[in-house]
């Protein structure tokens, strides 16, 4: 294993003091536990939104807390969730008296770990919704698997409902908007190599010099198929086709019931893509394919979505949500409108994106 | 019956025989999963063992509940709301007691199943920790059932799991992150069962 680290159990304190170092303007880091807000504190009035996951996916999910985006980010353990204490403690730090919206990746931990949390926080007499992100297609049924992944869509929900969070959106708002960024974004990720976490020092999967994954998920779940290496216009044509072509998708998601008092499971379907929709056309770095190689892909996946019909009116390009230093890509479209695109386009300020401030 | 000492060295023995198998519980992992169900389980029992002393003077039920929020703010992962689910759920059941009858055992294993089987909504056949609780449970209630003394009971179920834990093996994984992987589960033992299993035998060395 060859990193940058010192001690690999020291791994996660030190990077976050690290981002506090480089940050002290936008965040602030608390340490027992683990959770980061906002430099200048809750924003009274506005709904909080907060994130977490594993760490390992940097500049997601503490890079983007800040104006315009993320009120809190709570980091676990390299690819694992976060406790219920953190995200509890964080959404006290956050709540600005208008409630919090969690933001969970359809991940079996991050689920039951955010469920836990939320019900610490109502106890508290905090108001608190889950809203859960499965966007990976690669993922065909969820009967028999824990379903689809949350993966790219996630950045640009935290962007879309960071804005709306200032524009004044209350929560049951938010939340609808949340839901329905969910429903309209699809990803498919693929690596060239593996990645190693700290912990382990060994790779998380072995795969061939000559070989690619298509359909890979962020820790490295396997996807689709194992194939030989192609071409960049080849892996681009096929992973931009399948998100034009994925079928509705049918899934029960568990969100909380404010009249029942109870967590409630919600069927939900996904409309596939039309011809004249527009979308936000993501393609993302897993951590060790550099920018170049994502405007190879980004050319040729503009001309399918062209030949399909689809509009791109906005993009985004670049390590977002990486898998430590994994090559690899993955794509995102998301349907939006007019609304979700002003949304888009409002200021935003934190460690990983900013514009328009 | 199982005395409050004896609860106390079971749990000092999970963090010894999840120390012993970190790396195996890990290497399981790698095969079908991500790598870091020791590690999780490891850190987990580890805080437990620092925090250990601030057991002593409490009674069985708050010894288990203790455990399980120390889990559940460690552990991480899937394993942190299963674990302390678990360990939450025994610990109601048995309540303000300093010991327990073999009956009493049993119940708190069936209240620690029905826990986990609640938070994670998987059930026997899907590849997971159910595939060894499931058969613990049933096993101990028999033997308790049947008049048999604790030791022999719990050796029973270690039984088993140990059959448990083999059973996983041909499965095709339905939860968790090992369900990605669909047909390629088959032929992997389940990481989850298998800690199970470990901490089911560190309660039988308790009683030796």
């Amino acid at each position: 294993m060859k990193k940058l680290i010192n001690k690999p159990d020291d791994v996660i304190r030190e990077q976050l003091e690290g981002m506090q170092a480089a940050h002290a303007d936008l965040l602030k880091v608390n340490y027992e536990p683990f959770y980061i807000t906002r430099a200048g504190g809750p924003v009274k009035g506005k709904v909080a939104l907060v994130s977490g996951g594993g760490s390992g996916h940097e500049p997601m999910h503490g890079g983007f807390v800040g104006h315009g985006m993320l009120h809190a980010a709570c980091p676990g353990e390299v690819f694992t969730s976060p406790t219920p204490d953190q995200m509890h403690e964080a959404a006290k730090a956050a709540d600005g008296g208008a409630g919090v919206l969690n933001i969970v990746k359809n991940y079996t931990g991050d689920v039951m770990n955010f469920e836990m949390a939320a019900e610490l926080a109502m106890a508290d007499g905090i108001k608190v919704q889950n809203i859960v992100i499965d966007d990976d297609i690669a993922v065909k049924d969820s009967l028999y698997t824990a379903g689809r992944r949350g993966v790219g869509s996630t950045v640009l929900i935290e962007k879309i409902c960071g804005a709306a969070s200032e524009k004044g959106y209350d929560l049951e708002k938010l939340s609808a908007l949340c839901r329905t960024l969910n429903q309209n974004g699809r990803s498919m990720g693929m690596a060239l190599t593996s990645c190693i976490t700290p912990g382990n020092g060994e790779p998380s999967f072995e795969i061939g010099d000559d070989e690619m994954e298509i359909g890979i998920g962020i820790h490295g779940e396997p996807g689709i198929k194992r194939d030989k290496i192609k071409s960049v216009d080849e892996i681009t044509e096929m992973m931009t086709v399948s998100i034009i072509e994925d079928k509705p998708y049918t899934r029960k998601l568990k969100e909380w019931d404010f009249g029942k008092n109870e967590w409630v499971e919600r069927e939900l379907t996904d409309e596939p893509l039309k011809k004249g929709d527009k979308v936000i056309a993501f393609v993302n770095s897993m951590g060790g394919t550099p920018v170049s190689e994502l405007y190879g892909v980004y050319r040729k996946m503009a001309q399918i979505t062209d030949k399909f019909g689809l509009k791109i009116v906005r993009n985004l390009i670049g390590p977002y949500i990486t898998s430590l230093e994994m090559q690899g890509c993955s794509i995102t479209l998301m349907k939006v409108d007019d609304e979700m695109i002003k949304l888009w386009d409002a200021p935003v300020y934190t460690p990983g994106l900013k514009w328009g401030k | 019956m199982l005395k409050k000492d004896h609860v106390l060295s079971w749990i000092n023995r999970c963090y010894e025989v999840l120390e012993e198998n970190r790396q195996y519980l890990t290497k399981l992992d790698t095969a079908i999963g991500d790598a870091d169900h020791g590690n999780n389980m490891h850190r987990g029992f580890k805080k437990v063992h620092i925090q250990f002393e601030t057991l002593q003077d409490k009674d069985i039920g708050a010894i288990l509940k203790s455990v399980a929020m120390t889990l559940i703010s460690s552990v991480g992962g899937a394993s942190g709301p299963l674990y302390g689910t678990f360990f939450l759920q025994m610990g109601t059941k048995a309540g303000s007691k300093e010991e327990l009858s073999p009956k009493e055992v049993a119940q708190i294993w069936r209240a620690g199943l029905e826990g986990v089987k609640m938070r994670g909504k998987a059930e026997p056949g899907d590849k997971t920790m159910v595939d060894v609780l499931t058969p613990v449970v049933e096993s101990l209630e028999r033997d308790v059932e049947a008049g048999k003394s604790l030791v022999e009971a719990i050796d029973q179920a270690v039984e088993a799991a140990e059959k448990g834990v083999q059973d996983t093996i041909p499965l095709i994984a339905r939860k968790g992150r090992a369900s990605y992987l669909g047909e390629r589960s088959k032929g992997h033992q389940d990481p989850g069962a298998t800690s199970s299993k470990l901490i089911l035998q560190a309660l039988r060395d308790s009683l030796s």
